[in-house]
């Protein structure tokens, strides 16, 4: 499998897919 | 008022961490390779990475550091990391810029002084340095999406926001 972090754009919506998980966690389990 | 002048100040390092962050992924490498393939790359790897590697290390530090004494000063610093009630958010936040600043100085300017010549490395030890540092770069861009959403809306959580 491709590292999405060897493009640009795969490391942008690895930042916005990280950012949903991360808010997700926020609200349900914090 | 020191609070005032201490987050202004962490946010205008922040934007010159962030910002040349964003000018090494977006810019400098991909214009280094096309530098490199026609053979004009020189310029850029002795007079302007290593001015932006200071800016940038640096100014990792200062964020850092302002962010950090703006929690203690408010007393939320360890509800903060420890991610307690309303400063959870915010706590978030500050642990992944934590990691982006280990990364910096862990893993980015250390592998870079071996690609720019400024330590002694062999060839095979600069590639593997390279490969290091990109990934250490591209992992503190993704890391930056969800830090600047959870510091702007963590420090928003008092009109509750979650």
């Amino acid at each position: 499998m491709k590292n999405p972090l060897d493009s640009i754009s795969g490391t942008i919506i690895s930042g916005f897919v990280l950012t949903l998980i991360l808010y997700i966690f926020a609200n349900g389990v914090l | 008022m020191d609070l005032l002048l201490d987050r202004w100040l962490h946010i205008l390092a922040g934007v010159t961490w962030v910002g040349l962050l964003y000018y090494f992924n977006f810019v400098q490498v991909p214009g280094l390779a096309a530098a490199k393939a026609d053979g004009t790359a020189a310029g850029i790897t002795k007079h302007i990475a290593p001015r932006a590697l200071l800016w940038f290390r640096w100014a990792a530090v200062v964020t850092w550091l302002t962010g950090a004494y703006y929690l203690a000063r408010a007393g939320t610093f360890a509800d903060a990391f420890v991610l307690q009630g309303p400063h959870a958010y915010l706590g978030i936040g500050a642990w992944l810029g934590t990691i982006m600043l280990f990364n910096v100085w862990v893993l980015i300017w250390p592998n870079q002084k071996k690609v720019l010549g400024l330590v002694d490395a062999s060839d095979a030890e600069k590639a593997k340095a390279a490969r290091t540092a990109l990934l250490a770069s591209r992992t503190n861009t993704m890391l930056s999406i969800p830090m600047l959403f959870f510091m702007v809306t963590g420090s928003l959580s008092h009109i509750g926001m979650f």
